[in-house]
């Protein structure tokens, strides 16, 4: 069993054992439900709007390297400055450095997963640079020193409680119970950080092919705060988050926000242009992007599950998810949670070690029902599956299908086998089998016919 | 029409009185019923684990047995799913695909068949009870069926039909996902089956016999009052 | 070795060698056909300025944000100066746009044009701001502000309180609508930052549970002439 895995099971089964804690993931998503639900409302045809979103996705991905070439072009034509990562370490070489030319000191951040996938704050704070996360979620998780729970709701499994007296240890603030003054509290400290740092990291949600624009999505400001005030800009994006026209946002845009947050649209959207135009009075010296393969171009390169790479991270297929509701976020320990981390981690960090996220899955299908951009998720948790047999067999599950299907091809001994197996239930329920334990620890089993279908069954009476 | 009967291998050896109800309503109906006795388990164990090698074998057998079956009918959303959806994927660059969409174009599953084949929803049933729905995951987001099952249940003498929160929660089921991790799948249960119980219906009614035996397992270990029962023993219930 | 850029680009090209199918869609089956609106699938955004405003109206405030609606620049120039005694605003920034110069001269408090540089810490301190915007799209209730209508990216953003004046005639009725609209007028030399901004700052990181004003304003006001 890998390290992973064996960790995975310790901690969903202790997560999953917790009603408290799940009953509380349960209602913070209650208002999600209901606002997603009157948001879709308004569309006119939310299943062709799907079908549109997915088409801009594919017809991106599927022309990525023109596309990104197009971008970058534009890109530098505005005034920005392109970098390109193969991997992790190339990708903090190059900020680390952009760091030490600029010779800043203060570096503040807003929300951006990708900076987590390449552990950015970890090298950046052993370079020296004080590094602050300023979307709320993230700065909560920074302070309490763990991963985001959800990659769109860092926080959403923090009491308020905790968040108080977090910020009561961190900051010195006095306890209150209040999410608008615990918010206040967040705002106020992050306020002058925003204004002495010299360098902001944002990330980028859409990478505009046509114009060369990146596209920000957020709620709060801070990443807005992020790109006007530092002197210098960096934002850091996987390869594929390219579409072609700018004209694919009037769908994408309002998708994301429906689908993740029961918005009509998030906060703000905020498309950049390179750093401080002449004539604009404020915005940033220096413009840098840093585009990040790290294993992306190994996704593409599987036409079966290269749908996804259109995923927008809109969030929706964790919030549907009746493993992530009650494993949580945590228990993943991926970047990328839920059903969209259970179908990529494989991908980006190798099968062998992360297979058991695809198997850790009823294949309900909530999730393909939500994706706006119609990742085909639960198929893909099959095609996942499939692929670890095929690369690395265990020998239990090739020995336990073996048996199951030389007895299937032969009627007959199906017939017999169940007749002892039905007679022996009894008996069978008292030993520690595999699966059957298992079972009846938390479920019964009924009791076992005397005959089965096949024995009374007789064509005659109903031929 | 003649019907040929696919029955689910664990409802012919756990729960047989399924697919006896099931051929009892198709005949009530006035349709012959046949039951090819070669046939066995559909491969869906084997296709959910990743061996598809051997669910691929499964699916060459259950298409060699049903060959020439004029309508190929089962009590399972989840098995249904398996030869209509899955066994062209499964057979998608073998000579075999042709026989698997033949087949699959000829297999429904029990409401589907009811409803939108014969154009049924009275099937002449009586049965005086309050009982709440469980949608399969297969039969509701493969199948795509909502309604069917719902319009039959509304057709049913006496019966009353409550809805419970969490309806298109899944029960946590997921073949042998529910031995292999059994406490996220217990965690599933718990939240469905509570949801199921607090309709205070006296039976949870689903397509899916192997959700009834999730949720029945659970509702029995917790002693709840509201008992397990196939669609197709509520439809043939006409006393 | 080569280069990343080259490296990235040949895997990829590598990749796509292999072809994914198109996604057949009900969509394309549709595509073609001659439409009135731009993607009639999407929200809608009114097909007559009646219609958008109402929905304008409605989406407004269901974001939270107040919609004033006056007659003449003479009325917008009260309203504003209204809201800030009502707030005791006592210093306020803006954007020198035509529309909103008469809107800060009337003012009673002290107001600054931050249109040159300026020290990021004198608008922190700032009450409000006020601005223009590139156009308001009824369909969403989102406000277009740019680098080039909004005195660059931190008036907007900043303060507690921003005030948007804005001529009815600006209203658009949907997102695709705006977005060609802002590409018609810029071109290839779009401002440097673009921002749809649909209502006042907002988080829901504690519990889920909404709050206004998490870091950008926490008022937003729409002040509509004509
Ligand atoms: S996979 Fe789909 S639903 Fe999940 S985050 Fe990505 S876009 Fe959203």
């Amino acid at each position: 069993m890998s390290d992973a895995k064996q960790i995975f099971i310790k901690d969903a089964t202790l997560n999953a054992a917790d009603g408290d804690q799940r009953a509380f993931i349960r209602k913070a998503l209650g208002g999600y439900y209901v606002n997603r639900d009157l948001q879709k409302a308004r569309y006119r045809d939310w299943e062709r709007a799907r079908d549109a979103a997915s088409l801009a996705k594919w017809t991106a991905v599927n022309d990525l390297a023109n596309q990104l070439e197009k971008f970058t072009a534009n890109f530098e034509r505005n005034g920005g400055v392109v970098h390109w990562a193969r991997d992790s370490a190339e990708a903090r070489a190059i900020i680390l450095k952009i760091a030490a030319d600029v010779n800043a000191k203060a570096i503040v951040k807003s929300k951006c997963m990708t900076s987590e996938e390449i552990h950015l704050n970890d090298a950046l704070e052993k370079a020296g640079y004080g590094v602050v996360e300023s979307d709320l979620g993230e700065f909560i998780q920074q302070l309490r020193g763990e991963a985001p729970y959800h990659f769109v709701f860092p926080c959403m499994h923090v009491k308020r409680e905790a968040i108080s007296e977090l910020f009561t240890k961190h900051l010195g603030t006095a306890p209150t119970d209040s999410p608008e003054e615990l918010t206040m509290i967040a705002r106020r400290h992050l306020r002058q950080l925003y204004v002495d740092a010299d360098i902001g990291i944002t990330g980028a949600n859409f990478l505009v092919a046509e114009t060369g624009q990146i596209s920000i999505t957020e709620n709060e400001g801070n990443a807005r705060l992020t790109a006007a005030l530092p002197r210098i800009h960096i934002a850091l994006s996987g390869i594929e988050k390219v579409v072609n026209r700018l004209d694919d946002l009037a769908v994408l845009l309002p998708m994301l926000a429906t689908a993740g947050a029961g918005q009509p649209m998030t906060c703000y959207n905020t498309l950049y242009a390179g750093p401080r135009k002449p004539g604009e009075c404020d915005g940033p010296e220096q413009f840098h992007l840093v585009l990040l393969d790290n294993a992306r171009t190994r996704l593409l390169a599987d036409p079966e599950q290269r749908d996804a790479l259109h995923c927008i991270r809109c969030g929706a297929c964790l919030n549907v998810c009746p493993i992530f509701k009650n494993i949580g976020g945590l228990a993943y320990g991926t970047t990328y949670q839920g059903p969209i981390g259970s179908v990529i981690t494989p991908h980006l960090r190798g099968l062998k070690q992360w297979n058991h996220l695809s198997s850790a899955s009823s294949l309900c299908g909530a999730c393909t029902d939500a994706c706006p951009v119609r990742i085909d998720l639960h198929h893909h948790l099959l095609h996942n599956r499939r692929n670890a047999m095929k690369q690395s067999p265990s020998l239990f599950d090739r020995a336990f299908h073996a048996g199951f299907g030389f007895v299937m091809k032969r009627p007959t001994l199906f017939g017999l086998g169940g007749k002892v197996f039905r007679a022996t239930l009894p008996l069978l329920k008292k030993l520690p089998l595999p699966y059957m334990s298992a079972w009846l620890k938390t479920r019964d089993l009924p009791a076992a016919p005397a005959q089965s279908f096949r024995e009374q069954w007789k064509d005659s009476d109903h031929g | 029409m003649r019907v040929s009967l696919f029955v689910p291998c664990f409802v012919d050896q756990l729960t047989p009185q399924v697919g006896l109800a099931t051929a009892k309503v198709l005949k009530r109906l006035g349709h012959a019923v046949e039951f090819r006795s070669a046939q066995t388990c559909c491969g869906q164990p084997s296709f959910n684990s990743g061996q598809w090698d051997v669910a691929r074998e499964g699916a060459l057998r259950t298409i060699e047995v049903f060959r020439g079956a004029e309508v190929v009918v089962g009590p399972s959303g989840s098995c249904v799913a398996m030869i209509k959806k899955f066994y062209p994927e499964l057979l998608k660059d073998t000579p075999h695909l042709a026989a698997a969409e033949d087949l699959a174009a000829r297999t429904f599953e029990f409401s589907e068949f009811l409803v939108n084949k014969l154009g049924v929803t009275d099937v002449g049933a009586k049965f005086a009870k309050k009982v709440t729905y469980h949608d399969g995951c297969h039969a509701l987001r493969e199948l795509r069926l909502k309604e069917e099952p719902r319009q039959l249940l509304r057709a049913v003498k006496g019966l009353e039909l409550i809805e419970s929160e969490e309806g298109e929660s899944c029960c946590g089921f997921g073949g042998l996902f529910s031995a292999k991790f059994p406490m996220i799948s217990t965690a599933m249960v718990q939240v469905k089956g509570g949801a199921l119980a607090r309709t205070g219906a006296d039976f949870v009614v689903s397509s899916d016999p192997s959700c009834l035996l999730q949720i029945g397992g659970w509702l029995s270990r917790e002693g709840k009052p509201i008992l397990p029962l196939h669609i197709a023993e509520v439809l043939a219930h006409d006393a | 070795m080569a280069d990343a850029r080259s490296d990235i680009l040949a895997r990829i090209r590598e990749a796509l060698q292999v072809k994914a199918p198109k996604p057949h869609f009900k969509a394309e089956e549709t595509a073609g056909q001659p439409v009135k609106i731009a993607k009639p699938w999407l929200p809608d955004g009114g097909e007559t300025t009646e219609a958008s405003l109402l929905i304008l109206a409605e989406q407004l405030a269901k974001l939270k944000a107040v919609l004033i609606r006056v007659p003449d620049e003479t009325a917008a120039g009260q309203a504003v100066a209204d809201l800030a005694r009502s707030k005791a605003w006592k210093q306020v920034a803006y954007h020198g746009a035509p529309l909103v110069r008469p809107v800060a001269a009337a003012l009673p408090c002290p107001a600054w044009e931050a249109d040159a540089s300026f020290e990021k810490q004198k608008l922190e301190g700032c009450d409000a701001s006020i601005t223009s915007c590139e156009s308001i799209v009824a369909q969403l209730g989102s406000i277009l502000v740019s680098s080039a209508s909004s005195g660059g990216r931190a008036l907007s953003i900043l303060p507690h309180v921003h005030v948007v004046v804005a001529r009815v005639d600006q209203v658009v009725p949907d997102l695709a609508t705006a977005i060609a609209l802002m590409q018609a007028v810029h071109g290839e030399k779009m401002p440097s930052m673009l921002s749809f901004i649909t209502g006042p700052s907002r988080t829901g990181d504690i519990e889920r549970i909404l709050v206004l004003g998490a870091h950008g304003p926490k008022e937003l006001y729409l002040v509509l002439v004509g």
